[in-house]
């Protein structure tokens, strides 16, 4: 329990998620990193290229620290998180409490995660959809709708010429290993309170 | 009778044909070009990379050319010594000094031999050196950006030919004279050249970490003409050898009067002594007035100085520094082997190589054995100094490269070959037509400790019927080798820019992943940068006004200037705000006396404009930069010179 909790400390160091953008004209893909304290190019001046081709299509810049709440809670949330894991793995270690609080741990983390990943979706598709009208290229769909620039949430999508690849990153692995840890700390706890009572 | 005779000299004609072909044949595997096997060999599939660079002087192009092998394809031209429109080299503000000489701008020169920086005589990749022979002028080239970093022009010297060569740690980059001339340059009849001309042989110091280029010293030789040049490596470090002509000292017909020797020389110079000899305050300080151009990559700017001095050394005053070795026939070649041991001299009139053993060279100078002397400078035995001669067969021998397993590689101009040879039993293991009249040859390293023996380029002097015919002007011809085999094989044919007359290549690798990508724009320090486009401007000082503009795909910030006035001089100081590999922008104003400017990544470049006409003109990005690169434009507007418009300027109507 108190591994799996300390393992999400890992998203301060390493990002959570990664979307990457190759086409023709970039064999060496465009890339950012997403921590929960903000978002880094994968290479230095990634950031500045991607908005640089996306005021084509009228999207706005890539959100700076300061620019999101997300970024200043996030880590709040996390932080808060892995304190509370470690305080229930002690408690549990001295039997003060059940193991049935592992689990409302984990329940709570997937909640707080669903709904993270819920904002971050959000937060895509206003910034694939939400464009500039006086945008440079207008582009539409077959059926007249204008076309969306939103990255996947996870795996591959075109978007015009690019290749968008989007998936978690090691401190995202970090986090879903950490709450896998809270979950078998759940199941040892009960399958031990079990053995016991046979 | 007539019809008879005819039919004789059909019948001689399919002769002749039948014979060609049997020549050709006798070739054997030499006339590979068309087998599959040689086509793979040069074939890099589309995406795919080349083994080595290769950098090929342009020679009355003034420039240096980049190449791949085994592909031939070409990458690049890399401005030196010649304006340049497709950069705006020599027209930016900022490149104008580069080409600054002590006969004011000189924007052409004749660029003859490269050679890559070396340590420890190994290639270390960090630049390239090129000389000047009109104009003399030694260049160094930045081997991460491939741009032209320095050029340092070399008094008392004409006809910069034995040059640029540099020692196995670079601790100098040399230039020999061509033509010996007065020194200092006096008013003298020609005439009276024999004994007064003298040949200046300069040792050009270059900074270890920053390669920046100073005289130390030139030796003050003879009046003959210096021709080719090559350092001693191994044990004959610190050494330097010069092959001669004209040793008759002539000042006309050359062809002639500079031909009735029978031996001329190959001066060998040791230069340590002569550095140790300066060291002590030895040599004479000479005033002079020669340009020393630097260009800075983090100014993005070129600055040119007057130097006013050269320390120069009378090489009868260094004892036992100044040799010279007998060698027939006005030698071209003059190069040095892996090991150091030879010294290979190209008598060009002859059909032999003459090789002098350093070792046997020490052995004569320490047993005093000469053979008189030229103007105080001992002349050693031939025989004494002799380790081979090379009966090749061949006619005109000029230039001899190595590869790393003791083989020689020999061009013959006259007889259109290269000859392969064994280095110590001096005999010749095969021989290829070259297509035709071969200069010099190149195998990448050849001309270090360690060379790369897989290919060897051969640059032609000729090329005829070799591609498809563009008037009577054409591009030379280069021929590739594989060289891996016992035999050569002749395996790929390509034309080649300007002149090549040397080159020097070495393995991608060394290269490739130090080549700079973009400029940090974060350390521009141009003067007049504009490092975010909010600082962009337009700024009158009298006549002059200095326009602060960038780029980023795909605007110019201002793209409306207003209160331009006729008369005015219009500086364009233009930075590309990109940060994205291969994304340079170019101006271009209408009815500027200049060219257009191309502007790398993070990049500041200046182009002049000085309107001479009323009315509203444009100007535009001159790289097709992205889609919208067409919509990258803007105007100056342009009042008469009394007008009172204010100056304005201003992107999207803001």
């Amino acid at each position: 329990m108190i591994v799996g909790s300390l393992l999400l400390l890992g998203l301060f160091k390493f990002p959570l998620w990664n979307i990457m953008l190759g086409a023709p004209q970039y064999p060496e893909p465009l890339g950012m990193n997403i921590f929960i304290d903000g978002i880094e190019g994968q290479n230095e001046f990634d950031i500045q290229n991607i908005d640089g081709l996306n005021h084509y299509i009228g999207m706005k810049t890539l959100p700076k620290p300061e620019d999101m709440w997300e970024f200043s809670v996030f880590p709040m949330v996390i932080g808060g998180m892995a304190l509370l894991g470690v305080l229930l793995g002690f408690l549990g270690y001295f039997k003060k409490i059940g193991y049935q609080w592992f689990l409302l741990w984990f329940f709570l983390m997937a909640v707080l995660g669903t709904l993270g990943m819920y904002d971050f979706n959000a937060w895509m598709i206003d910034y694939g959809t939400n464009l500039d009208p006086n945008a440079i290229m207008k582009l539409q769909n077959p059926d007249g709708t204008p076309m969306s620039y939103k990255p996947p949430l996870l795996g591959h999508k075109k978007l015009l010429n690019f290749d968008a690849y989007s998936y978690p990153r090691l401190g995202g692995y970090f986090m879903f290993v950490g709450m896998l840890f809270t979950l078998l700390a759940y199941m040892i706890g009960r399958n031990k309170i079990k053995l016991n009572r046979l | 009778m007539k019809k008879y005779s005819y039919h004789v000299l059909s019948l001689l004609g399919l002769l002749l044909v039948f014979a060609g072909c049997g020549n050709q044949q006798g070739q054997g595997s030499s006339n590979g070009a068309l087998n599959s096997s040689a086509a793979e060999k040069v074939y890099v599939a589309p995406g795919q990379q080349d083994e080595f660079y290769a950098f090929l002087s342009g020679g009355y192009s003034g420039n240096l050319t980049v190449y791949g092998l085994p592909s031939g394809r070409m990458f690049k031209e890399i401005p030196v010594f010649s304006q340049f429109p497709t950069s705006g080299y020599g027209y930016s503000e900022e490149t104008k000094p580069m080409l600054n000489t002590s006969h004011g701008f000189v924007p052409w020169d004749d660029l003859h031999h490269p050679d890559i920086s070396q340590t420890n005589g190994e290639l270390d990749g960090r630049w390239i050196f090129v000389n000047g022979n009109n104009t003399p002028r030694i260049a160094r080239v930045s081997l991460s950006t491939f741009e032209t970093e320095e050029i340092i022009e070399i008094p008392n010297s004409a006809g910069n030919h034995s040059s640029s060569f540099i020692t196995e740690n670079t601790e100098y980059v040399v230039a020999g004279t061509r033509f010996s001339v007065p020194v200092p340059q006096r008013d003298m009849p020609i005439a009276e050249y024999k004994s007064n001309f003298k040949g200046a042989l300069s040792f050009i110091e270059v900074e270890p970490e920053h390669g920046h280029m100073d005289i130390k010293f030139q030796v003050l030789m003879p009046g003959f003409n210096y021709d080719l040049s090559h350092p001693g490596r191994g044990d004959s470090h610190g050494w330097f050898f010069f092959s001669t002509y004209n040793s008759e000292e002539a000042s006309t017909l050359l062809e002639v009067n500079a031909s009735q020797n029978d031996k001329d020389f190959i001066a060998a110079i040791n230069w340590k002594k002569i550095e140790e000899y300066v060291n002590n305050g030895g040599g004479t300080k000479m005033p002079a007035n020669y340009a020393h151009n630097v260009y800075d990559e983090s100014t993005h700017m070129g600055t040119s100085t007057m130097k006013k001095e050269v320390v120069t050394v009378d090489p009868t005053k260094v004892p036992d520094a100044v040799f010279f070795l007998p060698t027939p026939k006005s030698p071209h070649g003059c190069d040095v082997d892996p090991s150091g041991q030879y010294i290979i001299g190209a008598g060009k009139l002859s059909a032999d190589l003459t090789v002098h053993s350093f070792d046997k060279m020490l052995a004569a100078i320490e047993g005093k054995k000469f053979d008189g002397e030229a103007y105080g400078i001992p002349i050693l035995k031939f025989e004494d100094v002799l380790a081979g001669t090379v009966k090749s067969g061949g006619l005109g021998p000029l230039h001899t490269e190595f590869d790393s397993k003791g083989n020689a590689y020999t061009t013959f101009f006259i007889s259109s070959e290269v000859v392969k040879w064994k280095l110590g039993t001096w005999e010749v293991i095969d021989r290829q037509p070259t297509f035709y009249s071969v200069g010099h040859l190149m195998i990448p390293g050849g001309n270090s400790r360690k060379p790369f023996g897989k290919y060897v380029v051969a640059m032609n002097k000729i090329t005829k019927d070799r591609y498809l015919p563009t008037g009577p002007e054409m591009e030379h011809s280069a021929q590739i080798y594989d060289i891996s085999g016992e035999k050569m094989e002749l395996i790929y044919d390509f034309p080649t820019h300007g002149e090549p007359h040397y080159a020097a290549g070495c393995p991608a690798e060394l290269l490739a992943s130090k080549s700079k990508k973009i400029y940090r724009l974060d350390e521009n320090k141009h003067p007049y940068a504009v490092t975010s486009p909010d600082q962009a401007k337009v700024v009158r000082e009298g006549k002059n006004v200095h326009v602060y503009m960038s780029t980023i795909r795909s605007h110019f910030t201002p793209d409306n200037i207003e209160g331009i006035k006729v008369g005015d001089k219009v500086y364009f100081h233009i930075t590309n705000h990109e940060q994205d590999f291969d994304v340079p922008h170019g101006f271009s104003m209408i009815g500027q006396n200049t060219s257009e400017i191309l502007v790398m990544p993070g990049q500041t470049k200046t182009s002049v404009w000085e309107p001479k006409q009323v009315g509203v003109w444009p100007f535009y990005c001159t790289d097709f930069c992205s889609a919208l690169h067409q919509e990258m434009q803007g105007y100056v507007r342009v009042s008469p010179a009394n007008s009172n418009i204010e100056l304005s300027w201003s992107l999207g109507g803001d």
